[in-house]
């Protein structure tokens, strides 16, 4: 396919759009890359934006790649709008007037913060966190207000929670769930967190809707009244309750969408040299029993990236198949890590072993099939697991007890920090009435450090 | 900030201003005494006449007094230089301990009293300022408004901060006869541990341990619940207060000479220096284990425990410059420059300063052996240049002045010939890198901004590559901000430690080489 040098057109520079771009060009040398985005001039992460705002770096920090970067990998870059696509003379039409045209288009466009329709949604004040420009605003918005509401009970909300307390504005959070982010993490792990979101002194409404956004004659948000029929004064409201495809320039035309970029496992959509990745695509059909049609997450953007430059440039193109699933997040302080598969209700079949420390800082779940006793997936709170152990854990069927037994395998704390096996250890044996015993580790080995 | 903390800052700040004032106070009287005491025999019947007309003059100020006295001075030495004289030109430097001698007033009258109102309000205010810090706060990253702080972001209060260093420095090297107030104010503390009476050098180090004290205690408070940061903090400020401060002075104190048994050659650059070695090997059996202990720690100490640890366990565990950086210099650590044209400056100047070491050293040594005229000569130049050069500008005033402005590792990063060497160890030769952790990194930029050593972290994480650098020195500060738990120091089997190029897992669909 790479014989002939093409135009590829890339549209975002998220993390997807610039994996793919990368990763073309690191196999083939000649075509014409370009990549369009309105956002920001350069590709940023996206995931740091809480970090300026707290002031813990600046927007420049977060830029993965120096800016030189791209001309030397002849990438080109070009910060515009594209306000509509001709797909049948292959040309886009730029927000400044100007038309480019392509011979491969890759759509990488992203996200946008989803709204309920709720009275006062377009509020001066109200806003999501999706983009640059909405932490700017966000900046102005919450500049010397003394209250400051945040609805959505999920990774983005807690984020702008936690923004919001660094700059000591006291917050009201909104969720809907009974206990924090319940619709992913088991009720254990999700009471920790309420815990943990207390304690820095966040005024948490388990349980609660918003109803409406109340302004004042200026246009300016003055207050939220809850489902329980509270009404709560603010001057700021967060409306974070998820995201979706942001495809709406894309709509009413050839091009094949349903709530994102409709495309297959090779991420084509329905049209010729058009194709789709990152968090703006939706998959027929999922691309593994475990995963969902819209792949909302920093890593699999970056995958499809990978798999889609692969493909371009390959002579057999390959179909999408992520791996065993996995993420991270932090909540304030408490870093959390899944592998695999953990439902957050019980299911058939299906068993966890779980243990918190005395703390209530730490947690590990081990989820398992109860028939084989093999290891399907781990949660974990306070504790840095490692990756690659879980992989092969899970991909080679270990036992519990197998997996138990090599904990300290998996365990990728910092030096110096607790060792939690042997509680975890204790627990299992007031459970089971099964020992466990991790062979020991010669005093010469544990000064050196050795992992074998 | 807590009513308590700014009060503790305002007290800070007093004792802060009190010990900029003190050099200024007080007045300056020479006496033919002093002269007679202070000077060499060889140089004691010019010296009483060039002086004699300040004899019993009371000066108002330093200023005027080192003025006089340079002026005297430079008259005698500027007229043998016109002459040719070479031999009659006194080539040694009287100024500070004659200055010393002639201080009076307040502050030589009650040394105590303005220890307690300089450096003694400074540590009390930052220790008020510093104990109350995150206290009833969960443990965590306490990294908020970092940016947002003048003092951290280079902004006014960082550049005042800055500036005052970089004139103490500059008057503690070149001008300490300006300081000699400060100095009177050790003499009880020195007379009481070394039997003598303080210099400039002790003046520094005392100074310079009280800062890796109290800003240690920062540590504590700021990295509350990180057991790494806890023990390594309380490392080298054992190794600043034992080692490096009140061994020395006992040393001193015990008719042996000065030596900080964890100072190691290159950076510890006068080593093989004549005076050095002739002191140590006229200090009987101690002597001789200084020498001996010295050269262990170059040919066997740093390989081994390098090969084990990596260079942090003196970096960042042991050494006094790096106990500076990693204490009073942690609010600045994100000031480092991170871009690739940095590392290439970087690697230039460090290697540079590390030849330069070492070839002075064979110089030196050969000279010591052979002693012939031309050598010495130039071993001497070679002395004073990378004394001047390396040893008190670089390693001074840029290493220590620059922290507001280009972070806290200048020196370790750019200039220090033993983390250049510990380095190439580290490199090549070592169980010690940082893993990543699969596909976690969110290429979020934490670990690259508080990288002290400006290694862009992330480059590595991002694509699933072990870090193996050798400026790292292990503070292991990238580990502790990285929020999604991807980065861990690790001493492990070499193989697999350099993984240049790592796949980086969970896509099955193809391996994609980073
Ligand atoms: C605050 C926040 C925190 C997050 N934290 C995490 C996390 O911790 N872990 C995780 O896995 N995921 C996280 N995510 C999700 C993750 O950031 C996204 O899944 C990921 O960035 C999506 O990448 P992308 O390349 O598909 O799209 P994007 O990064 O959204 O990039 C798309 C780009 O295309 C541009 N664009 C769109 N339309 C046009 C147009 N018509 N013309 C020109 N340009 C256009 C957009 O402006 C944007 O710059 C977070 C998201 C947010 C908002
Ligand atoms: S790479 Fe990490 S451990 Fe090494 S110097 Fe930088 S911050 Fe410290
Ligand atoms: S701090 Fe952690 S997640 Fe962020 S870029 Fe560094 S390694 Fe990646």
């Amino acid at each position: 396919m790479n014989d002939k040098t093409q135009k590829i057109v890339i549209i975002g520079n998220g993390i997807a759009g610039i994996t793919c771009a990368r990763n073309i060009r690191k196999r083939d040398e000649n075509s014409e890359i370009l990549v369009i985005s309105g956002e920001t001039e350069f590709f940023f992460s996206r995931t740091a934006l809480m970090y300026i705002y707290m002031g813990h770096m600046k927007y420049e920090h977060t830029k993965p790649y120096e800016d030189w970067f791209w001309e030397k990998n002849n990438i080109k870059l070009k910060q515009a709008w594209v306000e509509r696509l001709d797909y049948g003379n292959k040309t886009l039409h730029l927000d400044s007037g100007n038309k480019i045209i392509y011979d491969t288009l890759i759509l990488a466009t992203g996200s946008v913060p989803n709204k309920f329709n709720w009275s006062g949604q377009d509020l001066k004040g109200v806003q999501g966190l999706y983009s640059k420009q909405d932490l700017d605003t966000m900046e102005m918005n919450t500049a010397g207000i003394n209250r400051a509401v945040v609805v959505g009970g999920g990774l983005i909300g807690i984020e702008m929670a936690e923004m919001l307390a660094s700059r000591k504005i006291p917050v009201t959070f909104l969720v809907r769930e009974k206990n924090f982010w319940d619709n992913v993490l088991p009720i254990d792990e999700a009471r920790l967190i309420n815990k943990h979101i207390l304690e820095h002194h966040i005024d948490l409404r388990l349980g609660t809707e918003l109803k409406e956004i109340e302004g004042d004659e200026s246009g300016l948000v003055k207050s939220v009244v809850t489902d329980k029929g509270e009404t709560i004064s603010c001057q700021f409201v967060g409306l974070t309750v998820g995201v979706s495809p942001n495809i709406k320039f894309l709509q009413d035309s050839a091009l094949e969408t349903k709530r994102g970029v409709l495309v297959d496992r090779f991420f084509k959509t329905n049209i010729e040299n058009v194709y789709a990745i990152g968090d703006c695509a939706e998959f027929h059909e999922p691309p593994a029993s475990d995963r969902k049609n819209i792949e909302q997450v920093w890593y699999t953007g970056r995958m499809h990236g990978e798999t889609l430059a692969y493909n371009l440039t390959a002579e057999n193109p390959v179909a999408y198949q992520p791996g065993m699933w996995f993420n991270s997040a932090k909540f304030f302080d408490i870093e959390y890590q899944t592998y695999g598969l953990v439902p957050n209700e019980d299911k058939e079949g299906i068993s966890s072993f779980y243990w918190e420390s005395e703390t209530g800082k730490n947690c590990l779940r081990l989820v398992f099939e109860e028939k084989s006793q093999r290891l399907l997936g781990a949660n974990s709170l306070g504790w840095r697991l490692r990756h690659e152990f879980f992989e092969k854990a899970i991909e080679k069927e270990w036992t519990l007890e197998k997996v138990l037994k090599n904990l300290h395998k998996a365990d990728f704390s910092t030096e110096f920090f607790e060792k939690f096996y042997k509680k975890v250890f204790k627990k299992y044996e007031n459970e089971t009435g099964k020992k466990i015993a991790l062979e020991k580790q010669s005093f010469f080995h544990r000064l050196i450090g050795s992992r074998a | 900030m807590k009513i308590n903390q700014i009060i503790g800052l305002i007290i800070f700040i007093l004792g802060l201003f009190s010990f900029s004032v003190i050099p200024f106070l007080g007045t300056y009287q020479l006496e033919k005494e002093m002269v007679e005491a202070k000077v060499k025999e060889e140089h004691q019947e010019d010296m009483l006449r060039i002086l004699e007309p300040m004899y019993g003059e009371e000066y108002m100020s330093n200023f005027a007094f080192v003025s006089d006295f340079n002026g005297y001075f430079d008259e005698y030495n500027e007229a043998l230089k016109a002459n040719e004289d070479w031999d009659n030109v006194i080539w040694d430097d009287y100024a500070f301990d004659l200055t010393k001698a002639a201080t009076q007033g307040a502050v030589a009258d009650n040394p105590n009293l303005y220890l307690a109102i300089s450096v003694g309000l400074a540590v009390l205010g930052g220790l008020i300022y510093i104990l109350p810090m995150y206290r009833n706060e969960p443990d965590g990253i306490k990294n908020d408004g970092i940016y947002f702080s003048s003092m951290k972001s280079r902004g006014l209060l960082g550049i005042i901060t800055g500036t005052w260093l970089i004139l103490f420095y500059i008057i503690l090297y070149w001008f300490p006869e300006y300081l000699t107030n400060l100095v009177v104010l050790m003499d009880p503390l020195s007379i009481l541990l070394s039997g003598n009476p303080a210099s400039q050098w002790f003046l520094y180090g005392f100074i310079y341990t009280l800062a890796i004290l109290v800003m240690g205690i920062r540590m504590f408070r700021k990295y509350k619940g990180n057991a790494y940061q806890t023990i390594r903090t309380a490392s080298v400020m054992f190794f600043q207060l034992s080692f490096a401060f009140l061994i020395p002075e006992i040393l001193v104190l015990l008719n042996k000479p000065w030596h900080d048994f964890k100072n190691i050659w290159p950076l510890d650059y006068s080593f093989f220096y004549d005076y050095r070695m002739e002191g140590m090997l006229s200090s009987g059996a101690l002597g001789m284990f200084m020498l001996i202990w010295g050269i262990i720690l170059i040919i066997i100490g740093v390989p081994l425990f390098t090969y084990f640890y990596g260079k942090r366990w003196y970096c960042s565990w042991v050494c006094g410059c790096g106990g500076l950086a990693e204490t009073l210099g942690d609010p600045y650590r994100q000031l480092s420059d991170k871009s690739l044209k940095a590392w290439q400056v970087e690697r230039y100047m460090i290697h540079g300063v590390l030849v330069f070491a070492v070839l002075m050293t064979a110089v030196t040594i050969v000279n010591y052996f052979m002693e012939f005229g031309l050598l010495g000569q130039a071993t001497d130049q070679l002395h004073s240049v990378y004394g001047f050069a390396i040893g008190s500008a670089f390693a001074g005033v840029v290493g220590t002045g620059f922290y507001p402005f280009m972070g806290n590792r200048v020196w370790c990063r750019f200039g220090c010939p033993l983390a250049a060497y510990l380095g190439l160890v580290q490199r090549f030769k070592s169980r010690f890198r940082i893993t990543t952790n699969g596909g976690q990194c969110i290429s979020c930029g934490n670990c690259s901004t508080y990288c002290e050593m400006g290694i862009d972290v992330r480059w590595y994480a991002q694509r699933g590559q072990n870090i193996v650098r050798s400026s790292c020195v292990g503070c292991g500060v990238c580990s502790a901000v990285c929020p999604r738990g991807v980065l861990k120091l690790e001493n492990g089997e070499e193989e697999g430690r350099i993984n240049d190029n790592p796949i980086l897992i969970g896509n099955k669909s193809i391996t994609v080489k980073s």
